[in-house]
C-alpha cells in the first residue's frame, strides 16, 4: 500500500474507523405525470429508505436486478441529483454543507469521489483525444495546462496504455476494453478518494473483463482507493467485494462481509438470486427455476415485505408489518421476518443460529 | 462432473442432419473496406439437438445465424453450402423463404421488440402467422394463440391475448416472443442471445423454459451465447468462433472439463467464478484482430502463449484428436 506522494494527496480527516461514506435513509421518488393538467399520477419510489456506510479502503460491492435502483443510488450518491430525504456523511462532513458548519462542499466531494460508467463510448467526447479527456476536469480544478497533460500521461501509462501511442488517439480508434480503461483513468484524475463503478464491466468481453477487473485491483492498491462497485454479475462482485449489499425493489434487503452474503445468505430473495446463477458444469442442470415472475415495478410496491409476492416463506405478517434490519453476527444483516426473534413468522429462528 | 447429462451424439453417418453448412464464408463489401466476417464455418447440427455457438463480440456468430435463415443484407456477399432440413437455403427465392421463415425455421432475439410488432396485440401476431402458413382459420388461429401462451408459461395466458407487446413485462415479452416463434412447430430454432438482457432471477427461467420446449417439440436448436454459465446449462454441443471460424467444436461437458484449443482455455481461465477471491484472474492479451484482411494463419496467434512460427505457416485445419471434438490449433493431436 505506497501510496507515492505525487499521486496521493487527498487527506484522511476522520481516521481509520470513520467511515469513508455514510448515508442514512437516502429517499428518490419520481413523480409519473398524467392528464390534462400533468397532474402526478403516481410515484416510482426508485429508492426508498437506504442506508448504508463505505469503509476506507473496501471494496463495496451492489447487486440486485433492474429497476431495484441500484443507478438512482449511484446518481444520489455522486449527487448528480438531489435525495429527497436522508443525509450524507464523507469522512465525518456532512457532503453539501460549508466549512463554518463543519461540513464539505459539493464541489470539494465532487472531487473526492469519481464515477466510472457502463457506457464506454457515450462518456467521452468523441472530439477530443483522450490525453485531453483526462486532463479537463484537473485543469477545470485551477491545474496548469501542462502539469495537467503530465499527469494525464502518468495516469495513462498507469492504467496500460502506454502514452507514446495511445495519448493523441480519439475515443472512436480505441477498442471498448480501452475506453474503458481511459474512463478509468479519467477518474483517476483530480485523485479520488472514493471511485463509484456502476456496471463498468458489464458491455465488455469476457476475455477483456479479466484485464480490467485485474487493473481495478491494482489501481485500488496503488492509489489508496476504496470502491463502491455496481454489478448485476454475481460472480464478479463475488470476486471483487469486500462486503456485499443486496437491493430489493428501492431497499437494501441483506448486507454483510462478501463470505456471509454467498456462504450463508439469508434473506430468501438473496438464495434466490445466488441460485439463479447458470451453472457451467452441464451435470449441475437445475430442472426447477429458483423464483417464477419478473420482479414488480417500483410504481406500488407491495405492502409489508416487498418481496412476499415472490417469496416461497411469505406468511400474513409479510404483508403486515415491513422487516427491520437484523442483526445476524459479523456485520451481517438481512430485512426478513425469519431473521427477527418474535416476528410472527412461523420459520423465525431458523436463520438466526 | 458426470457425462450423464450429455445426450449421446444423435447424429449417425446415414441420417441428414438438420443443419449442414459447407465453408460458409460471409464478406461485408463497402466502398472503402472488406469485412470479412465468416471465413469457413462448417457445422452440422442433428434434429432435436441444441448447439451453442461462442465466442466474443464480432466472431461471427450472429452473422452466422442469419446467414442459416437468408436475413443478411444485400451487401453481405455469402458464399458456400447451408441446406436446412435438406433444403438448399441459397437457391429459395423470395416465396419459397416466405415459407420457409417460421414453418421450418425461426429465429428469437436478445431485443423482443425486434420481433414483436408494436401496434398488434400479442393474440394477433400469432394467430397471424399460424393463418399465414397453415391456412386455417381466424378462430383456430386464435385457439392455438392460447395454447402457445400457456405452452410458454404465461400466468393468466386468455389475458394476455389481448395484450400489446409494450404492456408486458421483460421476462413476458421475451416468452411472447417465442411464443410467435414456435408458432408453426419449426424443425430448427435460432436463439440469438435471448436471454442476455434479462435479470438473473428471470434468465434462469426463461433458460429452462426453453430446454423444456425443445424436448418437447423435438427441436433442433443452435444458440448463440457469449455466457459460458449459459452454454453450460442449455447445449448439447458447443461450437467456439473466433474471427469468424469455428476453433474448438464438442461436446458441451467435454470442453468445459478441458478445451483443446488455447483460446477457449484462456476464456475459461478469464472468467470469473465462485472461489477465485484474491486471485489474480488469467487474461487473454490484446484484442481480437480487425477482420479488414482475411487471415493467412492462425488468427489467435497474436494472443496465444503458445504461438511458435509454424502457426503463422497457414490458416491450421481442424484436428480431431477423439471422435465428436476437433480444434484449429497445430498443437493438437490429429488422432
Ligand atoms: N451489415 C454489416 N455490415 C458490415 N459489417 C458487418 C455487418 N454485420 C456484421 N458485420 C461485422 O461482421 C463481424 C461479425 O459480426 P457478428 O454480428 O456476427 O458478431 P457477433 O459474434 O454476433 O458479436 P456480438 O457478440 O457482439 O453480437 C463484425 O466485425 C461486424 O462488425
Ligand atoms: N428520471 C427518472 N424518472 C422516472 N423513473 C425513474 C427515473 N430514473 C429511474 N427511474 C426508475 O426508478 C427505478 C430504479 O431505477 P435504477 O436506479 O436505474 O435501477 P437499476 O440501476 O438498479 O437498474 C426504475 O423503476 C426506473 O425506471
Ligand atoms: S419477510 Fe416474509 S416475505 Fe419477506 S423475505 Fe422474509 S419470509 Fe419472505
Ligand atoms: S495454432 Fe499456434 S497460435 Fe494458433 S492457437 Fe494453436 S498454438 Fe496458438
Ligand atoms: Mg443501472
Ligand atoms: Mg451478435
Amino acid at each position: 500500500m505506497s501510496a507515492s506522494p505525487s499521486t496521493h494527496t487527498a487527506l484522511d480527516r476522520g481516521g481509520p474507523a470513520q467511515p469513508l461514506l455514510l448515508l442514512s435513509g437516502l429517499k428518490k421518488h419520481f413523480p409519473i405525470r398524467g392528464g390534462l393538467f400533468g397532474a402526478t399520477v403516481a410515484t416510482v419510489r426508485a429508492v426508498d429508505g437506504v442506508s448504508f456506510a463505505v469503509r476506507k479502503g473496501e471494496t463495496l460491492g451492489i447487486v440486485g436486478e433492474s429497476g431495484c435502483g441500484k443507478s438512482t443510488t449511484a446518481r444520489l450518491l455522486m449527487r448528480l441529483m438531489e435525495p429527497d430525504a436522508g443525509s450524507m456523511v464523507f469522512d465525518g462532513e456532512g457532503v453539501g454543507q460549508n466549512a463554518q458548519t463543519g461540513g464539505i462542499t459539493l464541489k470539494e466531494y465532487r472531487r473526492q469521489v469519481q464515477m466510472v460508467f457502463q457506457d464506454s463510448y457515450a462518456s467521452l467526447n468523441p472530439r477530443l483525444p483522450i490525453e485531453e479527456t483526462i486532463a479537463f476536469a484537473p485543469k477545470v480544478h485551477g491545474i496548469s495546462a501542462s502539469e495537467a497533460r503530465g499527469r494525464a500521461h502518468e495516469i495513462l501509462a498507469a492504467v496500460g496504455l502506454a502514452p507514446a501511442s495511445f495519448a493523441r488517439r480519439y475515443p472512436h480508434e480505441l477498442s471498448g476494453g480501452q475506453r474503458q480503461r481511459v474512463n478509468i483513468a479519467r477518474a483517476l484524475a483530480l485523485r479520488p478518494r472514493l471511485i463509484l463503478l456502476d456496471e463498468p464491466v458489464s458491455a465488455l468481453d469476457k476475455s477483456v473483463e479479466a484485464q480490467v477487473l485485474n487493473l481495478l485491483v491494482d489501481l485500488k492498491e496503488k492509489f489508496g482507493l476504496t470502491y463502491v462497485f455496481i454489478s448485476h454479475d454475481l460472480n464478479v462482485v463475488q470476486y471483487i467485494s469486500d462486503r456485499v449489499l443486496v437491493m430489493y425493489l428501492g431497499q437494501v434487503v441483506e448486507q454483510g462481509p462478501v463470505e456471509a452474503i454467498y456462504d450463508r445468505p439469508a434473506h430468501p430473495y438473496t438464495r434466490a438470486l445466488l441460485a439463479s446463477r447458470p451453472s457451467m458444469d452441464p451435470g449441475m442442470r437445475r430442472t426447477e427455476p429458483p423464483l417464477t415472475g419478473d420482479p414488480p415495478n417500483p410504481i406500488n410496491p407491495p405492502s409489508g415485505c416487498r418481496f412476499r409476492t415472490r417469496c416461497p416463506f411469505a406468511e400474513g405478517v409479510c404483508a403486515e408489518r415491513e422487516p427491520v434490519h437484523s442483526a445476524l453476527g459479523g456485520g451481517h444483516e438481512a430485512a426478513c421476518h425469519m431473521a427477527e426473534p418474535g416476528s410472527g413468522h412461523s420459520q423465525t429462528g431458523r436463520l438466526a443460529a | 462432473m458426470s457425462d450423464v447429462m450429455e445426450r449421446p451424439v444423435t447424429a449417425t453417418a446415414n441420417a441428414t442432419p438438420l443443419v449442414r453448412l459447407r465453408d460458409l464464408s460471409v464478406r461485408f463489401v463497402s466502398r472503402d473496406a472488406t469485412m470479412h466476417a465468416v471465413n469457413g464455418v462448417d457445422l452440422d447440427l442433428a434434429a432435436g439437438e441444441v448447439l451453442c455457438i461462442l465466442g466474443e463480440s464480432g466472431s461471427g456468430k450472429s452473422v452466422t445465424l442469419r446467414a442459416l435463415m437468408k436475413l443478411l443484407p444485400k451487401s453481405a456477399c455469402v458464399t458456400g453450402g447451408i441446406e436446412v432440413a435438406g433444403r438448399d437455403v441459397q437457391a429459395m427465392n423470395e416465396r419459397q423463404l416466405q415459407d420457409f421463415r417460421g414453418s421450418d425455421v425461426a429465429m428469437i432475439f436478445q431485443e423482443p421488440m425486434t420481433a414483436l410488432d408494436p401496434v398488434f396485440t400479442i393474440g394477433q401476431q400469432i394467430a397471424e402467422t399460424v393463418v399465414r402458413h397453415e391456412c386455417v382459420s381466424r378462430a383456430a388461429g386464435m385457439a392455438r394463440a392460447l395454447e402457445l401462451l400457456e405452452l410458454v408459461q404465461i400466468p393468466s395466458a386468455k389475458r394476455r391475448l389481448a395484450a400489446y407487446p409494450h404492456e408486458l413485462s421483460g421476462g413476458l415479452r421475451q416468452r411472447a416472443m417465442i411464443a410467435v416463434a414456435l408458432a408453426c412447430k419449426p424443425k430448427l430454432l435460432l436463439a440469438d442471445e435471448p436471454t442476455t438482457a434479462l435479470d438473473a432471477t428471470v434468465q434462469i427461467q426463461v433458460l429452462l423454459l426453453l430446454r423444456k420446449l425443445q424436448e418437447q417439440l423435438g427441436m433442433g436448436v443452435i444458440f448463440v451465447t457469449h455466457d459460458l454459465g449459459v452454454a453450460g446449462e442449455i447445449a448439447d454441443r458447443v461450437a467456439v468462433m473466433y474471427a469468424g471460424r469455428v476453433v474448438e467444436e464438442g461436446p458441451v461437458g467435454a470442453m468445459m472439463r478441458g478445451p483443446l484449443h488455447p483460446y477457449p482455455r484462456g476464456l475459461l481461465g478469464a472468467t470469473v467464478h465462485g472461489g477465485m477471491r484474491g486471485q489474480r484472474l488469467t487474461t487473454i492479451p490484446g484484442a481480437p484482430p480487425s477482420l479488414e484482411a482475411l487471415p493467412t494463419a492462425c488468427s489467435f496467434a497474436p494472443r496465444c502463449a503458445e504461438a511458435e512460427p509454424a502457426c503463422l505457416a497457414g490458416v491450421p485445419e481442424p484436428r480431431s484428436p477423439v471422435p465428436g471434438r476437433s480444434a484449429r490449433c497445430i498443437k493438437v493431436a490429429a488422432g
